[in-house]
């Protein structure tokens, strides 16, 4: 039998409070010194942090299969329990592509023995992400990996009859297909924003167009078939308007942001860096202030961290054959509190929902993003808002070094990471993972 | 100065300083003996990711004319193509202590990189990288475009800027290094800048640009400007619908000889420009390249000039006179 008392702190901001967790489950919360606590209860003193429901992302690329010199399951999912999540959602790019049964499941076994966070293999909608035909989508579904979301990411599904196919066949089973949305004809070739800064650097342009002509054709598309879609990592303001309209007219449609384009700017690309070479790209000040409304207005849904992890070969190169993606799990919650909560744009309440609550509720998870009250799954982390997170890539559990917030200090700290019951960080600093 | 990725980091000052320079470099290379002795014992590295011949003999010149030590190092496709990389030839160069690299590269940034890197201590100077800038093309342009105003009106060109002068850009602006480089060069020397192209090769967002942007060749030439530079337009644009058809863009865009008879039957003070290569017949006819108004050749000549003040400014580390007469 294992019993925490999380004293004094603050779940989603609200009043302190003292949570009770016994065998991996929120047993009781109540006002601080107000629990009955069992003599043998570890207490973990939380004053002046805030507790969060265990971070749940839809969005990270855990290289494994194929990539492991760049992440693993093992290193990503380190990362994510220090970024404070409790579950990740792992992309199909891998090597060979997450298109079949065996490799979902592969995936999600080697989530398990890891042990840090839930691991939920994302499924491709297309064979090998080639655009051509369906992948073995139901044969996923009803694997134990149980896949719910299916996305081509880092690929666009750009034929408009497949990804209509696609999101007519995930009704069965109450899926939802997840699009990386860019035009690849307008985008060939395509380098960096295409914009004042685009045209002063001579690096060939990636209209904002490409990414909200794609939202605009699938809203229409899943209201035509009664089907889900959510969008990854908008990143212009037009793709927020587009999704407006759409939940306006009643379709059901979710959207995403990163926190690298709620923060950077394509002026950065002025380095000529490549560590701020991503895909979507970074945009300019004005995308990244409508992204900011929209997600405190809701038409954001959640934020997801498109955690890209690279090796340094494939980012210590010339910007034009340097690849996209930067990491993203370990700083996530501060970029949030920087860009959001220190803005006064939203409450620790509405963070419990971008990053917890809802993107469960999006994916049907029981046992993630409840709320924090008895006989909830004892899945949450403790958030120090007054802390300050130096960030230093090499200190990072992830094996990529491409973070973009390099030799900046985030506000914010994770102080502690409760996955099931059981402290994965604490201290700040990895613990052990769950024993199963 | 301690490397020279752009022209938009120049300074009027410096911009002038370079061209100072560059004008009694020039006195040198009008000399029997071509040679000075300021970089003696110095290492001067061509390293090209791309094939450029005539940049390349240009600063492979006027490095020998300075007395330095050159090694040409032909990387073509090597980084790119995921053999060695930029880092590593970098550092093999800095293990063979050169003193300066002149880089051209297919990747807009490229120098930047190897500049602001650390792997490398030398100069680097931009011989070229994607579409981003081309500095020596542009110092050469400006070379040229003071000594046009030099021979008009009677007054010696050093300490002159382009104050007042109307220089009109032709082509396709939007690939070109060459225009940007210009546009920012030119105007910061005080000329007025107008580009000239078919809307489908002027990038989207060109605002903060200190120029004019103009569709209209006629228009633009009926003001008499007193140049027009004329970009070298790539055959394989047309494939990517940027227009319609070489005898289009010709008829639109060209420096045609009815143009240029135009230009004469009004007296314009217009002098013709082109980088080079040329493609006659589609940016320029020969009847434009083979005019008294040319300055292609002129062009060329200036290069060797401004490339030996940069490699001289930056490697001598200090504002001093070359002071070709002591030789």
């Amino acid at each position: 039998m294992s019993c925490y008392l999380i004293g004094n702190a603050r779940p989603e901001g609200g009043d302190p409070a003292d949570l009770l967790v016994t065998d991996g489950t929120v047993t009781a919360v109540g006002a601080p010194g107000s629990l009955q606590v069992p003599e043998d209860a570890e207490v973990i003193d939380a004053s002046g942090l805030i507790a969060l429901p265990g971070l749940v992302d839809m969005h990270t690329h855990l290289r494994e299969p194929g990539r492991e010199d760049a992440e693993t399951v093992q290193t990503g999912t380190r990362a994510a329990a220090r970024g404070g999540f409790t579950a990740v959602f792992a992309m199909a790019n891998s090597n060979p592509v997450a298109d079949t049964a065996g490799v979902v499941e592969q995936v999600w076994q080697l989530g398990r023995d890891a042990g840090w966070t839930d691991v939920h293999p994302v499924g491709a909608v297309t064979v090998g992400l080639e655009g051509t035909r369906l992948s073995e989508i139901r044969a996923m579904a009803e694997s134990r990996a149980a896949v719910r979301m299916f996305s081509d990411d880092g690929k666009c599904v750009h034929d408009p009859v497949l990804m209509r196919r696609a999101l007519e066949y995930v009704k069965a089973f109450d899926g939802i297909i997840a699009q990386h949305a860019q035009e690849p004809r307008l985008t060939e070739g395509a380098q960096m924003n295409e914009g004042a800064v685009s045209a002063d650097l001579g690096l060939t342009g990636w209209p904002a167009v490409a990414e909200e002509a794609i939202i605009a054709r699938d809203v229409l598309l899943a209201q035509h078939v009664g089907s889900r879609l959510h969008i990854c990592h908008l990143s212009t303001e037009g793709s927020v308007e587009i999704v407006r309209w759409a939940k306006s007219r009643g379709v059901y449609v979710t959207a995403e942001v990163t926190p690298h384009h709620l923060m950077l700017t394509d002026e950065l690309v002025r380095t000529f860096d490549p560590v701020y070479k991503v895909n979507p790209p970074l945009r300019t000040d004005a995308d990244v202030q409508a992204l900011r409304r929209a997600v405190a207005e809701g038409t954001i849904d959640v934020v997801g961290t498109d955690h890209a992890p690279h090796t340094a070969e494939d980012k210590e190169c010339e910007w034009s054959c340097a690849a996209h993606g930067m990491t993203g799990l370990e700083t996530a919650l501060s970029v949030v509190q920087l860009s959001l909560v220190d803005t006064g744009l939203i409450g620790w309440d509405r963070v419990a929902q971008i990053m917890s609550h809802r993107p469960a509720g999006i994916l049907g998870l029981t046992d993630q993003g409840q709320p924090l009250r008895p006989g909830s799954v004892a899945n949450l982390v403790l958030w120090d808002p007054a802390g300050a997170t130096p960030v230093d890539p090499a200190t990072h559990a992830s094996k990529g070094r491409n973070s973009p917030y390099r030799g900046m200090t985030l506000p914010g700290s994770v102080r502690a990471t409760f996955y099931r019951g059981h402290p994965v960080v604490r201290d700040g600093e990895l613990a052990t993972p769950l024993g199963r | 100065m301690k490397h020279l990725l752009s022209t938009s980091e120049l300074s009027h000052a410096d911009a002038v300083q370079i061209l100072d320079t560059a004008d009694q470099m020039a006195a040198v290379s009008s000399r029997a003996v071509k040679k000075l002795p300021a970089l003696r014992g110095r290492t001067v590295v061509n390293l090209f990711f791309e094939d450029s011949t005539r940049t390349r003999i240009s600063f492979e010149t006027a490095a020998k004319r300075l007395s330095a030590d050159v090694i040409n190092f032909s990387a073509k496709g090597s980084s790119v193509s995921k053999g060695e990389s930029l880092k590593d030839t970098a550092q093999t160069l800095m293990a063979m202590s050169a003193d300066a690299v002149v880089i051209r590269h297919p990747s807009s940034g490229a120098p930047q990189q190897l500049a602001d890197s650390g792997w490398i201590d030398a100069a680097v100077v931009n011989a070229g990288d994607g579409k981003h800038a081309h500095p020596t093309q542009a110092l050469l342009d400006a070379m040229t475009l003071r000594r046009v105003r030099s021979r008009a009106t009677g007054v010696a060109s050093t300490g002159m800027d382009l104050e007042g002068m109307h220089v009109v850009i032709v082509g396709d602006v939007l690939h070109s290094r060459v225009a940007r480089s210009n546009v920012w060069l030119l105007t910061t020397l005080g000329a007025r800048v107008t580009l000239v192209a078919p809307p489908t090769l002027v990038p989207v967002a060109t605002d903060n640009w200190p120029c004019e942007v103009s569709y209209d060749l006629d228009a633009v030439l009926s003001e008499a400007p007193d140049a027009v530079m004329m970009l070298r337009l790539q055959r394989e644009r047309m494939n990517a619908a940027f227009f319609p058809s070489e005898a289009e863009y010709t008829r639109g865009w060209g420096l045609t000889a009815q143009r240029v008879q135009r230009l004469e039957a009004v007296g314009a003070p217009t002098v013709f420009m082109h980088p080079g290569p040329m493609n006659r017949g589609l940016e320029i006819s020969s009847e434009a390249a083979d005019s008294p108004r040319s300055t292609v050749l002129e062009q060329v000549a200036n290069g060797v000039s401004v490339r030996m003040a940069v490699l001289f400014l930056l490697l001598s580390g200090d504002e001093s006179s070359p002071n070709p007469s002591e030789n």
